[in-house]
């Protein structure tokens, strides 16, 4: 369970989170909106240690992570894994490699054979085990973010975080990795969080959703809430339209 | 001066520029030297790869050899002419040889080295990292648990703390090699003479205290191509300006610790 407080954050003249507010419960798949700059992103950096709030409480399993070193922050990270907005491979390595990375740093008890064993698995749940000697500057943006997924799902994380899984793929591509993003939640009972623009895709895999506007949490139900909501700014959203509460920036 | 504005208050103004800008450039070795420890304690409490630390060996070495031919094989053969233009007359010219051993081991070997490497290498670890800062890379270094101190920085830091002498071994014999062809061909100073000069005036103290100077400006590289690629701020304008900050702040640094430890280790520790 993720427990977040009065999240506040503020990036150069922007008060980007304002007292956030939000749970994660065990075993949920939450999915996270929002219109671009609200800080979605900002918000999954802080649940990993990658950003520091400028005040408020993130307690992981009760455990507070707010005010933890690096070195203390590695034994919480070790229980996510997290795909970037931008896929965030690194180019030096093979999309094999990149998988494998956390592995052999890690888990210095699994063999060679075994480290590939599970790249080669991770890589067919994204349907890109042909690529794996490929370096990450060969691959079209969808391909990257499925590597990314499949390098976030390395270490059997109890914890997922997706910023935008489904963005830049095809509607085919994109509901594959809905299914594995419910597969995760269902068979492996992973936490999840994900940020996306994607309402089909939110609808799919979401056990609840919220809607991040002006650093708050601004809506927060099931799916099936969402679709009956008649707040107007989930409702703006959904629509995708320009007119309503929510201004286009 | 209608506006109020004199001369002196000008002259404040560029002071005060100056100083902040002294001031910036103090900080930003401290914070540099911060890295340098946070990247030392992570890797005393678990080294970093040695497979890593080859790779940055061999990419320093590879990169650099050839520069660092060229350059000391014309350095040395600068060390000649001029030793050579100034001796003549003075002197014996069986000195030539001395003269030059000496200038190109203590000083002209480890600082031209130094500088040709902290060009090119700092260069190309600042634009590496900081491309990998701006694509978030480093990050996800991070939230994978592992440290970027012990995966990037340490390798770089060591491969340039033990290339920087071996490559200056390299430019020490390739220079007098310069100033040998130089001499022999040119001044016309007969061949044994030269051999001669070169074991007179042969000091193990000279060749230690330039590669002492190696292994530091090593570090005053690597240290700098790490934390400016690490410091990069949007995208590839702010790639471009931390590799330009990373050569200077280089070159600078080891022109002004050269001076100290040439007072340091020729009054101190090798008088
Ligand atoms: N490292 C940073 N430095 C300064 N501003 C940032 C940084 N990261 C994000 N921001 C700003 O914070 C806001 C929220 O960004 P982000 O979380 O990426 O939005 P999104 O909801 O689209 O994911 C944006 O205005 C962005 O410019
Ligand atoms: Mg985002």
């Amino acid at each position: 369970m993720i427990e977040i407080r009065g999240l506040a954050k503020r990036l150069g003249r922007r008060q980007v989170l304002q007292g956030l507010d939000l749970d994660v419960r065990a075993g949920e798949t939450l999915v996270v909106l929002g219109p671009s700059g609200t800080g979605k992103s900002v918000l999954l950096k802080h649940i990993i240690g990658l950003m520091k709030p400028d005040a408020g409480s993130i307690r992981i399993d009760g455990e507070e992570i707010v005010g933890l070193s690096e070195e203390q922050l590695n034994p919480v990270r070790r229980r996510f894994g997290m795909l970037f907005q931008g896929a965030a491979l690194l180019d030096s390595l093979t999309v094999g490699e990149n998988v494998a990375l956390a592995m052999q740093e890690h888990a210095r008890g699994l063999d060679e054979a075994e480290v590939r064993r599970r790249v080669i698995e991770r890589l067919e749940w994204v349907g890109l085990q042909a690529a794996a000697a490929l370096k990450p500057a060969s691959l079209s943006g969808g391909m990257r973010k499925r590597v990314g997924l499949a390098r976030a799902l390395a270490m059997d994380p109890e914890y997922v975080l997706y910023d935008e899984p489904t963005t830049g793929l095809d509607p085919i591509t994109a509901d594959v990795i809905n299914q594995l993003i419910r597969g995760m939640q269902k068979q492996l009972h992973v936490t999840s969080v994900v940020v996306t623009h994607d309402i089909k895709s939110a609808y799919t895999v979401a056990d609840r959703i919220v809607l991040l506007y002006q650093g708050r949490v601004m809506f927060d139900g099931t799916p099936e809430e969402t679709r009956r909501t008649d707040d107007a700014m989930m409702r703006q959203f959904i629509e995708g339209s320009s007119q309503g509460p929510i201004q286009p920036v | 001066m209608a506006s109020g504005v004199t001369p002196d208050d000008i002259a404040l103004k560029g002071v005060r520029y100056a100083s902040g800008r002294l001031g910036d450039s103090l900080a930003g070795v401290g914070r540099a030297a911060t890295m340098m420890l946070e990247a030392t304690q992570v890797s005393l409490r678990r080294p970093p790869s040695v497979r890593l630390i080859a790779q940055q060996m061999g990419a320093i070495g590879v990169d650099s050899l050839w520069l660092v031919i060229v350059v000391s094989l014309f350095t040395g053969a600068v060390a000649a002419v001029q030793a050579a233009y100034q001796l003549t007359s003075v002197v014996p010219l069986k000195y030539l040889s001395g003269v030059i051993l000496r200038s190109v081991v203590i000083e002209l070997g480890p600082v031209l080295t130094a500088l040709v490497i902290g060009g090119r290498v700092g260069a190309s670890m600042a634009a590496e990292l900081g491309t990998m800062k701006v694509t978030e890379q480093i990050d996800a270094l991070r939230a994978m648990g592992i440290s970027p101190m012990r995966h990037l920085v340490a390798p770089r830091v060591l491969a340039a703390i033990i290339m920087l002498p071996v490559l200056t071994i390299y430019a020490d014999a390739i220079a007098i090699f310069g100033g040998y062809v130089v001499a022999v061909v040119v001044v016309n100073v007969p061949s044994p003479i030269y051999l001669q000069g070169l074991r007179e005036f042969f000091e193990m103290k000279d060749l230690l205290s330039g590669l002492v100077k190696a292994v530091f400006f090593g570090s005053i590289i690597g240290m700098m191509g790490c934390y400016h690629g690490f410091e990069t701020e949007g995208g590839a304008e702010g790639v471009g300006r931390a590799t330009t900050m990373a050569v200077v702040s280089s070159c600078v640094l080891i022109l002004i610790l050269d001076y100290i430890l040439a007072s340091v280790l020729f009054r101190i520790i090798f008088a």
